[in-house]
């Protein structure tokens, strides 16, 4: 068996997974321009009805504006709360560290209902009146490893004598971690941003539980999909998703590699 | 001298970690201990009563109900994980030793778009593809090749596994993919040197070094799974519960606060054992002589 007949073996498995990862997701487009009622073949006819229902429904345009503010609010308290832990655990070593950064961290692998109920049972015991604010604590919560896991690869590749030349020449800490430091982790500061606001944007669970009454798009998407007539709209809206993720994603992903090229670093990798 | 510049080094960390620890230990670590309060505390009506009992964990430790949820969670999160690694392993072993070094960036691209699209609407998709008169039933039947929609697929557990295995099918993909671009390509050349098969080369060298690869995508795989609510709420049309679900019955419709806190506890611990036995054998492949 020559190396080239095994990877063609293997070439054609990785396009067939492509294929089943992608199902769904070529399904959406397909049922949002059809003007069929029922989500199921023979597609109907090419209709854009399903887009103006979408964009006339106050419901939907009321949970977009909350999904919108709640992802906003949470990507930027994560990316702040995150620069603070990728700069202490790539400059500096204190008592505690695992412990500290394991408890930080903690949300990336703990079930997400886990912390829903928790923070529910505690915000409700308190007497807290649940909205979107809570939705943002919960958020922030969930999103902050995710922005730290990127934001610490930006801060340990960084040059520390850069810094030092900075206060060599005369600045102070600050001045210098605005003027030198702040500008070479850029790059990594914009990808959290655009990964928290990404996972905010989709997060259900906690949106589900902290909310009260105010609907975001995951919550109002949820509420939809026990309604047959409603399908077609949430198709549009998915679309719209789809669409807005990878246009997102792909800036994440052009700034991550200027900044990984503006450090010599290597293009694989991405999240991890 | 070092040792003061060691305690400002110390004092500093602290300062600049204090932010995101003090958030972390109100938003998350004072609410889980409420929970783990809660779960030894009397229900009474309308309230929680402040006396110790161990009735909560004697309850969920003997209710049938809770045994088969809890054993049908644990069983569609394991053969998630089987499913999803043994499935992952092609495609993460495919772009590290076949794709060119330029276009591995892309392949990790297309492989983690979908999953960033709505997880709801993804899950709901699959209610669409697989449903009585959905795209494999119509098209099966339009082909002429079944005469009655097939129902194994649908509202069971098969389609709860299979909707679950897509969802996380990056997160298997990955860690597998990092660990395979770590190991030294010329040990596989000493390997077939050596007068090794390819086979047994993938077999004895290729496979153990990427065995740390393995495990952390089926711990990252396996703890979201089991405590998913959605799958089984559209899938299994809240026919087939599985933890999470009954976590928040228990919570919120039966109001039942420290049941509910009993059952999240329980599964937090069974997470927090099977993730270290993974953790476990982990370190005995690390330990491996190389």
């Amino acid at each position: 068996m020559s190396i080239h007949s095994s990877g063609r073996g293997l070439q054609f498995y990785a396009v067939a997974y492509l294929l089943f990862l992608y199902a769904p997701i070529v399904l959406l487009p397909m049922f949002a321009f059809n003007s069929g009622t029922i989500i199921a073949f023979p597609l109907q006819g090419f209709s854009l009805q399903w887009f103006d229902a979408m964009w006339s429904n106050a419901t939907l345009r009321r949970a977009l504006m909350n999904s919108l503010t709640i992802a906003v609010a949470s990507s930027v308290l994560a990316t702040c709360l995150g620069i603070f832990a990728a700069r202490a655990s790539s400059r500096f070593e204190f008592p505690m560290k695992g412990g500290i950064m394991g408890l930080i961290m903690l949300p990336m692998v703990l079930p997400e209902i886990i912390v829903a109920m928790s923070l529910l049972v505690v915000l409700l015991g308190m007497g807290v009146q649940l909205s979107l604010l809570t939705v943002i604590l919960g958020h922030t919560l969930v999103a902050m490893p995710y922005g730290i896991a990127i934001l610490s690869t930006a801060f340990a590749s960084l040059d520390r004598s850069l810094e030092e030349a900075a206060y060599d020449l005369g600045e102070t800490k600050w001045s210098a971690f605005r003027l030198v430091t702040l500008p070479l982790v850029m790059p990594g500061i914009i990808s959290s941003l655009l990964i928290s606001f990404t996972i905010s944007l989709d997060e259900f669970i906690i949106a589900f539980f902290l909310a009260g009454n105010e609907p975001t798009l995951p919550t109002y998407i949820f509420s939809q999909l026990r309604f047959p007539r409603a399908i077609p709209v949430i198709m549009a809206l998915g679309t719209v998703l789809v669409v807005l993720s990878i246009v997102l994603l792909a800036i994440g992903e052009y700034f991550r590699r200027r900044g990984n090229a503006r450090i010599g670093g290597s293009p694989t990798g991405g999240l991890m | 001298m070092a040792k003061a510049r060691f305690d400002a080094e110390a004092r500093a960390g602290l300062t600049l970690i204090s932010p995101p620890f003090f958030y972390a230990l109100v938003i998350l670590a004072a609410p889980v201990l409420t929970i783990l309060t809660y779960s030894f505390l009397t229900d009474g009506y309308l309230e929680v009563l402040r006396e110790f009992t161990l009735g909560n964990y004697r309850e969920v430790l003997s209710d049938p109900i809770v045994r088969v949820v809890m054993t049908r969670s644990l069983v569609v999160a394991g053969v998630v994980t089987f499913a999803t690694v043994v499935l992952a392993f092609p495609i993460a072993y495919y772009v590290s030793f076949f794709v060119r070094p330029e276009r591995k960036a892309m392949w990790l691209f297309l492989i983690t778009i979908p999953f960033w699209t709505s997880y709801l609407i993804r899950v709901f998709l699959w209610k669409v593809i697989l449903g009585y008169n959905g795209v494999i039933n119509s098209s099966l039947t339009g082909l002429g090749i079944i005469d009655e929609p097939l129902t194994f697929i649908l509202y069971n557990v098969n389609s709860i596994v299979l909707t679950l295995a897509h969802a996380y099918a990056p997160f298997a993909i990955l860690p597998i993919f990092v660990a395979l671009e770590k190991i030294d390509r010329s040990l596989l050349e000493a390997g077939r040197d050596l007068g090794e098969s390819r086979a047994m080369t993938f077999w004895r060298v290729t496979l153990p070094l990427a065995m740390p690869g393995v495990i952390a995508a089926s711990l990252i795989v396996f703890i979201p799974t089991i405590g998913d609510y959605v799958t089984p709420e559209v899938i299994g049309g809240g026919k087939i519960p599985m933890i999470a679900n009954m976590i928040q019955v228990q919570m919120l419709a039966l109001d039942n606060r420290p049941l509910g806190s009993a059952l999240a506890v329980t599964a937090m611990l069974a997470v927090a054992l099977i993730s270290m036995l993974f953790l476990f054998l982990n370190r005995r492949f690390l330990k491996r002589p190389q």
